[in-house]
């Protein structure tokens, strides 16, 4: 990375440099082998930033853009193919440390001041990771819901359920440096939508996290093990069936606490560092 | 062994209340650090904004609207931007920002002109702000860049080389006259904008 420091006229010197090396050529007219190059340490600098630090999206574990079951995709979803590009700085710079920036999250849902919220009480926790099962360490987690009733305190839910005056349906943890992050909240109620006839959104917690990287971004949503409205839910069923698992929390004891709240573990897998070609 | 990713779902249509955190939309000035500054205890930090590290930085506004395939706007979308400061540089200071779409479709970012980052190998990249944009209707997240219309290093972009040359416009924030800079960005149909796999 000192080689980002390096000002433009530094860097066409160096480009200078290489391209000799490079054309030198033998008395046969073949490239002759590379000279020494002072500047040896230089072009490891160059090379380590070349190539991608971070896994592509996967496309075996991530929604196809358009899906015919989901009706509001058909207007949303483009109609090319994303151009790949090179990972940039721009790409794998990102918020590498959130615990500063919000010391103290609202890691409660449950209660406001005016009181506790109605339904049964859960504890959600799990570990944020990345593919390479590494923690991420100090990452913003924010999750929202709707309330045991299925309505989410949100203006524009006009669904006729009822609203909690005590139930927040919305907080914010950072993960420690194990990645570890926990909540506690509400379980939340399923919800009719209009996609088709007699439609419900299986019971879900949306998820925003964003690691390390511009490029570790993940909006996702959390469902609730052995529910079966998520296998007639357009949006949960619009990953492919190895992956859709993934998003489904399951039910720890060890995590319930006794005669307070059941226990829900969720683990959260983040793109991790590309695979090096010797890995291959 | 290698993990599996968690997949991408929809941000879907009630992000509204937990998501945009107040100032966010404002990379020039600091921001609250959640949407809900009224549940987070007293004393926490808010995000400074980019001024700190962007010293004689060109204050900017960005604006335009999301549509989508059959031109109508998009009101429940959420965009995000990541961008280097006045220097290029990606230290200190809020790269970020975040803006939920009015009813007309329409976002608006203040923030400072980005300078030229580092491109792969020994190249630089002109000026350019990453977006993220998620919504209702959109399973995972579309990633675009806002590069400036009048900026003379968009030839020199290692980036805007490997679109096809007819869709580079898509990807051009025109300059509006006023010190603002203009873009929709087109989800589907004539016009659409380019989106990139990161
Ligand atoms: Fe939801």
């Amino acid at each position: 990375m000192g080689l980002l420091t390096l000002g433009k006229a530094g860097l066409g010197a160096f480009r200078q440099a290489l391209s000799a090396a490079e054309l030198r050529v033998g008395p046969d007219g073949r490239p002759a082998a590379r000279l020494p190059c002072p500047l040896a340490s230089h072009i490891l600098s160059i090379r380590m930033i070349e190539p991608d630090l971070f896994a592509r999206e996967d496309d075996a574990a991530h929604p196809a853009s358009l899906s015919e079951a989901y009706r509001s995709t058909a207007l949303r979803s483009p109609g090319h193919r994303p151009i790949r590009i090179p990972q940039t700085l721009t790409e794998t710079s990102g918020f590498t440390d959130w615990s500063q920036a919000c010391a103290v999250g609202s890691a409660d849902l449950t209660r406001t001041a005016g009181g506790e919220a109605i339904g049964q009480r859960i504890l959600v926790a799990g570990r944020v990771l990345d593919e390479a099962g590494r923690p991420v360490p100090r990452t913003l987690v924010e999750v929202w819901q709707a309330n045991a009733a299925g309505r989410y305190a949100h203006a524009r839910d006009q669904w006729d359920a009822p609203l909690d005056p005590n139930f927040t349906g919305a907080g914010q943890v950072v993960t420690d440096d194990d990645g570890r992050y926990a909540f506690e909240s509400i379980r939340p109620g399923a919800y009719p939508w209009g996609n088709h006839e007699n439609a419900w959104r299986p019971a879900h917690i949306h998820f925003s996290l964003f690691g390390p990287a511009f490029a570790t971004r993940l909006v996702t949503q959390m469902y609730f093990e052995g529910d079966p409205l998520i296998a007639l839910d357009p949006i949960a069923q619009s990953v492919p069936a190895a992956a859709r698992d993934r998003l489904v929390a399951r039910f720890d004891l060890g995590l319930t606490r006794p005669s307070y709240a059941l226990g829900y573990v969720f683990d959260i897998v983040l793109r991790g560092p590309a695979a090096t070609p010797t890995e291959a | 062994m290698r993990l599996g990713q968690t997949p991408w779902q929809t941000v879907g249509p009630f992000f509204h209340y937990a998501l945009p955190h107040p100032g966010g939309a404002d990379l020039t000035a600091p921001s609250e650090a959640g949407a809900r500054p009224d549940l987070v205890a007293p004393g926490h930090a808010p995000l400074p904004g980019l001024s700190a590290a962007t010293a004689g930085g060109e204050a900017i506004v960005v604006q335009g609207r999301v549509v989508d395939g059959a031109g109508a706007p998009v009101p429940d979308a959420l965009v995000e931007i990541w961008q280097a400061d006045a220097q290029g540089g990606f230290a200190g200071g809020r790269h970020f920002g975040r803006c939920a779409t009015g009813d007309d479709g329409s976002y608006l970012f203040r923030t400072i002109r980005p300078g030229r980052t580092p491109g792969p190998g020994n190249s630089l990249q002109a000026p350019h702000i990453a977006v993220g944009v998620m919504g209702r209707g959109l399973l995972r997240r579309l990633v675009t860049r806002i590069y400036f219309a009048d900026d003379p290093s968009l030839d020199e972009d290692p980036i805007l080389a490997l679109v096809p040359p007819e869709r580079r416009g898509t990807l051009l924030a025109a300059a509006d006259g006023a010190g603002g800079y203009r873009l929709d960005l087109v989800l589907q149909g004539p016009g659409e904008t380019v989106f990139f796999d990161i």
